[in-house]
């Protein structure tokens, strides 16, 4: 059993509760930082998809997860990223220049949009969303002579500080890179949270009423979480497109939106380890049926054929359970195990029950 | 000048009219209750003073601003706190994050400092947090601080509400229906930290109330409603005994 | 005359889209849950049929086939109910989307391991017959199509604005604690509702394998289905069917008036102007949250 006393404000404000816990998450970094050391090239570049993956989902964590706001399209903005890196890399500009801005382009792009759906609410927004999606598919072969269309393009390493940053040639420089990435965003992200913003996209998503009768202005708290959930998926496609190499109007379908959404729901939403929990079962998912289909395959002695759509089915089957079983992800189910630990033996079984509510309708006039 | 003025204000859903050329005002340091059957258009003059119903016609000034220049979130800029008669508390955040949204209204830093959190926005946080906790003491939530709402009983949400519209620091405190659901005890309490709210931190108050009780024992002065107009406007005995008063509640004597 | 033929055939397509919103619409109506697997439904349906009828499956005659693949379709609906959605009671509505997205997933890929991946056509006695009707020449399908469609609206359309089950389970929607209050059997009211969807589906995928031929992921049409029923107005049964006729009309003429490329954003156009500037369909309800 274990209880944290507070005896002061700061424990509450800094983003740790104790030195036990910072220790923990320190002790994860490093383990994370070595990971090149202890992983062969594959699973090290598997490690930067997850990690890519992750900051795709704190971008929507943003805006669907704290402010409520469900989105459907934000493959469109992963694309944006990807194609403005790519082509800005293209023109001559150096990376660690790109890099940042195609993030703030997607940002301010993201912006504009949220104008409009400024209205819409939930599914509303996420059907406003995924015709974006859909839209974003004919807006890159429409614009064929900036983008490539469906001949796509190439992007081979970067260079960093005359160091070359390569996916395939140099997998570790490009894994630091990404680490860097996640690292920096997810402070960022932690200290938005302890601070009024964070609290106003909270106060958004659970009542617009009393978030405006608190004094937030939910048309710009909105336009803000939309722009910095943009910005920061910028980057994670910026980061796709390095990872992939060779990318077209197809990458970003909207099936992908669909998945990034999916992810976070399972990783827990409203949490930032539910963005990387997600990242983790989306990444390994494919490693781990395509190891147990050899499995099972060589155990009943048939052999391993190939089913088209298992991969979405399985995942379908994941999501369902637990939205059923445990709505607040593979984050809640965390919660729980540890706070039975550290409470030791005094769990009760009902100490997470949410109340039973009737659905009342918003048609009401 | 009064802290906060209706001067004629009308509005209407379609044909049906919902407030009546209302006109009344409150003065600074008053306990101001408004009363009426239901549907008599109480919560629709609070919905008018949040500004989330433009009136059709009519003015409302607060403390010198006309309110109806600003959007809804303004309305709280300019200092006037409110609760909502069906809770609307953000369930899924602890009570501490739900009283530091009420501090939204004295933010100064902006996006880039609180992405840095910089030593400013920290120490705007501690300053919160020191406003937060004379509340959570003044309202006896100690034990609540770190609860999530969605698991806190009904009392407790109440008082909550209040919390949260008191860590706005607000000159005008608007109660709708502070004692609605309430315990008899609950109701005893609410009354006391309604006359501190007042005594203590000099906030004005107008609250909506169907508990007599309360009213009475609170509130300097009472408006009757009745059908969106006003009905009888005086201090609780007299408004208690007015005419037309008892007619809307009990019906011509025949 | 070219142009009366497209917009015939854009009407048989555009009823499928329609049925596909009904269904949607249906399920909102009653239930405020929005069942994003209802396109997958339709294709399911279509398969269910195709495995009845077609010589290389059971072989059994079209209409023997007919009442048994619907019968079965209401049924899993109700199953569906039943086993997954009735435990949703109360969650927020995007938790419900989330839901049956992960459901369209789950129907797809169970579809592909029974019938595989290959396009298949509906073997059915209207196939390659042609209705004449001046200069025009109409495929028997399209009018089939057509005809099914606009009876189909109409019964569902009085069954909800007339009937004493229709009423309840609009009210069921609206708000179920006062429903359940007035002796609604709220519970028993939403399973019918989405057996009645899966009926509905049923219907669609029928006529949709019978005019053109059907995959596992012939579901996804249901995004498209899904903007005609914000187009017509979520919540309307008519604006449903409307909804998807304005956009089976729109493509074939998109894609003849429009330089290709072009074309096929039509619809979605469409649907983001529609969202924009009247957010709530063209044949709207007014929304407004009291507190």
């Amino acid at each position: 059993m274990r209880i944290v006393f507070k005896t002061d404000y700061m424990q509450d404000i800094r983003p740790w509760k104790d030195g036990y816990q910072l220790s923990l998450y320190l002790i994860l970094l490093a383990v994370v930082a070595l990971a090149p050391w202890w992983l062969d090239d594959f699973y090290l570049g598997e490690l930067t998809n997850v990690l890519i993956w992750a900051i795709a989902g704190l971008g929507l964590m943003i805006l669907t997860g704290h402010t409520g706001q469900a989105s459907l399209g934000h493959a469109a903005f992963l694309a944006f990223g990807c194609y403005a890196n790519v082509i800005l890399i293209e023109a001559g500009v150096p990376f660690l220049i790109v890099f940042p801005l195609a993030g703030i382009l997607t940002g301010i792009i993201g912006a504009l949009i949220a104008i409009p759906a400024l209205r819409l609410h939930g599914i509303y927004l996420a059907i406003f969303t995924l015709a974006l999606s859909i839209l974003m598919d004919d807006i890159i072969v429409l614009t064929e002579p900036i983008t490539g269309g469906v001949a796509g393009k190439y992007i081979g390493g970067v260079e960093i500080f005359g160091f070359l940053v390569d996916r395939w040639g140099t997998p570790r420089a490009f894994y630091w890179l990404v680490l860097a990435v996640t690292v920096l965003v997810t402070l960022g992200y932690i200290n938005l949270l302890r601070a009024p913003l964070g609290r106003s996209f909270i106060a958004v998503r659970d009542s617009e009423v009393s978030a405006q009768a608190m004094g937030v202005d939910i048309a710009r708290t909105k336009t803000i979480s939309f722009g910095l959930s943009c910005a920061v998926t910028g980057w994670a496609g910026a980061l796709m497109g390095l990872y992939a190499g060779a990318f077209n109007n197809e990458t970003f379908s909207v099936v992908i939106s669909i998945q990034l959404l999916m992810m976070i729901v399972i990783g827990g939403l409203g949490s930032i380890h539910g963005a990387f929990f997600g990242a983790i079962v989306i990444g390994f998912l494919p490693q781990f049926l395509s190891i147990s289909k050899e499995y099972v395959g060589a155990v009943i002695g048939g052999n391993t054929v190939a089913i088209p759509g298992l991969e979405f089915g399985v995942f379908g089957l994941i999501l369902i359970a637990f939205i059923l079983f445990e709505p607040m992800g593979i984050y809640g189910r965390w919660l729980k195990i540890r706070t039975w630990f550290e409470l030791f033996p005094f769990y009760r079984k009902d100490m997470f029950r949410r109340q039973k509510s009737y659905l009342k309708t918003e048609r009401l006039r | 000048m009064s802290l906060l003025e209706l001067n004629n204000v009308t509005l209407k859903f379609g044909g049906l009219t919902a407030v009546d050329r209302l006109s009344f005002s409150v003065e600074e340091g008053e306990v101001f209750a408004i009363v009426g059957p239901n549907g008599a258009g109480k919560s629709t003059v609070f919905n008018l003073i949040s500004r989330f119903y433009d009136p059709y016609e009519g003015t409302i000034r607060f403390d010198g601003h006309d309110l109806l220049q600003v959007k809804p979130s303004g309305v709280a800029a300019y200092g006037v706190a409110r609760t909502f008669q069906n809770i609307e508390l953000f369930e899924h955040a602890t009570v501490l994050q739900n009283l530091l949204v009420g501090r939204h209204r004295h933010r100064k830093t902006n996006v880039i400092s609180e992405l840095f959190f910089t030593p400013s926005a920290k120490r705007q946080e501690v300053e919160n947090r020191e406003k937060v906790e004379e509340v959570i003491d003044f309202l006896d939530l100690q034990a609540y601080r770190d609860k999530m709402i969605a698991g806190l009983p009904y009392g407790v949400r109440k008082v909550v509400e209040v919390a949260r519209a008191l860590a706005t620091d607000p000159k005008l405190l608007l109660l709708d229906e502070p004692a609605s659901g309430l315990s008899v005890e609950e109701t005893t309490d609410m009354r006391w930290w309604i006359d501190d709210i007042r005594r203590q931190m000099g906030i004005t108050v107008l609250m909506v109330e169907h508990d007599m009780g309360l009213v009475s024992g609170v509130s300097d002065r009472v408006l009757a409603m009745a059908d969106g107009a006003k009905l009888a406007l005086g201090t609780p005995a007299e408004v208690q005994a007015h005419p037309a008063v008892i007619e809307a509640y009990l019906g011509k004597a025949s | 005359m070219d142009n009366v033929q497209l917009l015939i055939s854009g009407l048989a397509n555009g009823c499928v889209y329609g049925l596909i919103a009904l269904g949607f619409v249906l399920i909102y109506k009653a239930t405020e849950a929005v069942n994003f697997a209802q396109g997958d439904f339709m294709m399911l349906g279509a398969f269910v049929t195709i495995g009845l009828t077609n010589t290389e499956y059971m072989g059994l005659p079209f209409w023997m086939a007919l009442p048994v693949s619907l019968g079965i379709m209401g049924a899993l609906g109700y199953a569906l109910d039943r086993l997954v959605i009735r435990r949703m009671f109360g969650e927020s509505q995007t938790a419900v989307v989330i839901l049956t997205i992960a459901l369209g997933f789950v129907i797809r890929f169970v579809a592909g391991l029974i019938w595989g991946h290959e396009p298949q056509t509906l073997q059915n006695p209207l196939a390659g017959k042609e209705v004449r009707f001046g200069g025009l020449v109409l495929g028997m399908e399209d009018v089939a199509v057509i005809i099914v469609t606009i009876l189909l609206t109409w019964a569902l359309y009085v069954f909800f604005s007339r009937t004493k089950l229709g009423l309840a389970m609009q009210g069921a929607s609206q708000n179920q604690l006062a429903a359940y209050y007035m002796g609604v059997p709220v519970k028993r009211v939403q399973g019918l509702i989405w057996a009645l969807a899966g009926v509905v589906a049923g219907v669609a995928g029928i006529l949709f394998a019978a005019k053109g031929s059907v995959d596992p992921n012939t579901g996804l049409l249901g995004i498209k289905a899904f903007a005609a029923a914000v187009i017509g107005g979520f919540g309307s049964l008519p604006g449903a069917l409307a909804g998807g006729l304005i956009v089976g009309v729109i493509e074939p003429f998109a894609s003849r008036y429009i330089a290709a490329g072009y074309s096929q954003i039509a619809p979605y156009a469409l649907l983001l102007a529609v969202l924009i500037f009247r957010p709530h369909g063209l044949f709207s309800q007014v929304r407004v949250k009291k507190v």
